[in-house]
């Protein structure tokens, strides 16, 4: 019940008239951003950053909380009328989504998309009022042995479970590990990897990481091989669903959260897996196996209903464990550290009008995202129709502001672009970007942790693996690493029988 | 790409193919130099003072930097038996063109050469220049439209971070001017 009371206090918090106005501008501008052709939730969050350096960290963080769930909904949007899906999370909206919009449905298949995202952020958001204050005090005796075995099984998961090859998942890891050791060591004041420079030794912001990876990675490798002719969006109306369209979602919506929620509080990747389970389990489970892959709603609302719920899930070990386990959340965290206020299982004591006022903010964004969204549709569809080189010089344009905003310094833009050109080589060949913001973000914390576990037991490295947490989180640390094995074994003798 | 007309013989043409098809090898040695430097900077490091309980500033960077060094040769023994990364797709993507170096060469121009002039010009001309240069690196020649569109992006972002979210971007000359 302690939840509850907290949670009627944090509403008190997100319904003041200022802490609202934050709310709707961060629904529509994520909303606005999210549609952009190009720009996915982390990009359109890392570019948004800016934006709320000026605000108290509250209204801040209930305004990302509008962006994520906009820019999501805004980037399924684009997915169903385009058909060329930038994100992953998006690519399943548009298997069934598109041939919707293709054949005359468009308008039904956004508005199962977006009451399916209310759905799924709503109960969502429900299970993390319920899951997040027992996770923090169940956290809060853990120690940095424990810690550390988090950490690193968040690196071996975004390594291993994402992406079609380890190795070069590991390379991310390890080019994000060396940013993010530039700069004076945390415990002893040691100068690493900044050759003399005054400004390396701050060391590099994450924001700046954030920006020059997601956004100026993005539009040079997106102008290096800019479409000639932009695909045509389909144009839509209002969205609306007729009785019948009804009958056949609601079970999608409702089934939606329950694949969703659980796979955003884990490291594999947010909503890329369960919105896939979520289409095969609609389709299995669907009385209209005639209409999929030409256009089935199931198809749509389910999925979006989980990629919504996973989104929540990811701000449990997100605000309790200060685990991020997509880039949003990894921007998010970025956003968190600007303020001085480190995620974790002492926030929610330590900062209770912050952590209750931005999950109240959740409910509140959900409804505004409906509110708005719904009558917004057509609007949102005519962004479509951008212009590319406005767009992508637009893009460029604010991620210089973010950069500078840091700290008001030319030499950031400079690292901007360098990092920049890492990320677009880095698209290049395939090395997956998430593993490497992990890094940057999870690594200079890992360090610590590791070095305070070391120093209690006096150098042993049995110190790592005294209680019984680290423990099970190494056990799954190995089965991650061996499940490709395990898998060859299993498959060769399933051949031989 | 001028030079290769100046070099017909057919040897170092097949030579050129095959390190076109083996590019990515520049990321494993990308990835050698990233782990020298860590691997020196780490073993330069003064730390007889600072040593603070068994692990030191030193061991973790030893061992990013030995990690980068493995990664790379089992990338490259990946890349040479044919593995290959795949090429992130997107809306606005089109793989089936090859790179257009000169876009990313005049963007990255464009965009060092505004940084540079945001002290003495002052963001708002410097950020016209870079949303103007951009879009024109991008493909765009509308010379009635844009650099009025860039202006406007420039002077509203401007007033708006500056004046309304209280995000300071030096206003150089012009806005003393105005």
């Amino acid at each position: 019940m302690n939840a509850l009371t907290s949670l009627l206090d944090g509403f008190g918090t997100a319904l003041t008239p200022v802490n609202l106005l934050w709310a709707a501008i961060g629904v529509l501008l994520g909303t606005a951003i999210g549609v952009l052709p190009g720009i996915g939730p982390a990009m359109a969050v890392a570019l948004l950053l800016p934006v709320t350096y000026g605000l108290e960290p509250i209204g801040a963080f209930i305004m990302f909380a509008g962006i994520y769930y906009g820019a999501m909904f805004g980037g399924s949007t684009t997915s169903i009328l385009l058909n060329t899906p930038g994100e992953s999370a998006a690519v399943v909206a548009a298997m069934e989504g598109n041939p919707m919009a293709k054949s005359g449905r468009g308008a039904q298949a956004l508005a199962a998309a977006a009451i399916g995202h209310f759905t799924g952020g709503m109960v969502g958001t429900v299970l993390l009022v319920a899951l997040a204050p027992a996770v923090a005090s169940l956290a809060v005796d853990i120690g940095a042995p424990d810690y550390f075995a988090i950490m690193v099984l968040a690196f071996i998961a975004v390594t291993s479970v994402l992406g079609s090859s380890r190795i070069r998942g590991l390379a991310s890891l390890l080019i994000g590990l060396t940013i993010g050791l530039v700069g004076l060591d945390r415990m002893t004041g040691q100068q690493r990897l900044t050759f003399g420079s005054l400004q390396l030794a701050d060391g590099i912001d994450v924001v700046i990481v954030a920006v020059g990876l997601f956004a100026i990675g993005e539009a040079l490798w997106v102008a290096a091989h800019l479409r000639r002719r932009p695909p045509e969006p389909i144009p839509v109306g209002l969205p609306w669903l007729s009785r019948g369209d009804v009958r056949r979602t609601w079970k999608s919506w409702a089934r939606g959260p329950f694949i969703g929620f659980p796979f955003g509080a884990i490291p594999a990747g947010g909503a890329e897996i369960p919105t896939f389970l979520s289409y095969v389990t609609e389709k299995r489970l669907s009385k209209h196996q005639d209409e999929w892959g030409k256009g089935a709603i199931e198809g749509v609302a389910g999925p979006e209903s989980a990629a919504s719920a996973s989104a929540a899930g990811t701000l449990v070990s997100m605000l309790t464990l200060g685990l991020p386990t997509t880039a949003v959340a990894a921007v998010m965290l970025a956003a968190f550290q600007q303020y001085g206020i480190q995620p974790g299982p002492l926030l929610f004591e330590r900062e209770p009008d912050l952590v209750w006022g931005l999950i109240a903010s959740l409910f509140v964004g959900m409804v505004l995202l409906l509110a708005l969204n719904l009558p917004l549709a057509p609007v949102w569809a005519k962004l479509l129709h951008i212009p590319r080189p406005y767009l992508y010089a637009g893009i460029l344009f604010f991620a210089a502001i973010g950069a500078y905003a840091v700290g008001g310094e030319v030499v950031d833009l400079v690292i901007l672009l360098i990092i920049g050109l890492i990320g677009f080589g880095m698209r290049r060949y395939g090395l997956p970007v998430l593993p490497a913001i992990i890094a940057v973000i999870l690594g200079p914390a890992a360090e610590q942790q590791l070095r305070r576990a070391l120093q209690i037991s006096d150098g042993s490295v049995s110190g790592l693996v005294d209680t019984p947490f680290s423990v099970t989180v190494y056990a799954i640390i190995v089965l991650l690493l061996a499940w490709p094995l395990l898998k060859k074994g299993v498959a060769r003798r399933r051949t031989e029988h | 790409m001028t030079t290769s007309t100046t070099d017909p013989s057919p040897a170092p043409a097949g030579r050129r193919s095959w390190l076109r098809d083996h590019s990515e090898l520049g990321v494993c040695v990308m990835l050698l130099v990233l782990g020298a430097l860590v691997l020196t900077d780490a073993l330069t490091m003064d730390v007889d003072l600072t040593q603070r309980g068994p692990v030191g500033p030193r061991t973790v960077p030893l061992v990013v930097g030995a990690g980068l060094l493995v990664v790379a040769v089992l990338l490259a023994v990946d890349v040479m038996r044919g593995g290959r990364g795949e090429a992130e797709t997107g809306e606005d993507v089109d793989l089936s063109e090859p790179a257009d170096w000169r876009t990313v060469l005049l963007l990255t121009g464009v965009f060092l050469g505004s940084a540079v002039l945001i002290e003495p010009l002052g963001f708002p001309v410097a950020g016209a220049l870079l949303f103007w240069g951009a879009a024109f690196a991008l493909g765009s020649r509308r010379f009635d439209r844009d650099p009025l569109i860039a202006a406007t992006v420039s002077l509203v972002a401007h007033t708006v971070f500056d004046n309304l979210l209280g995000v300071p971007l030096p206003g150089g000359p012009l806005m003393g001017v105005l």
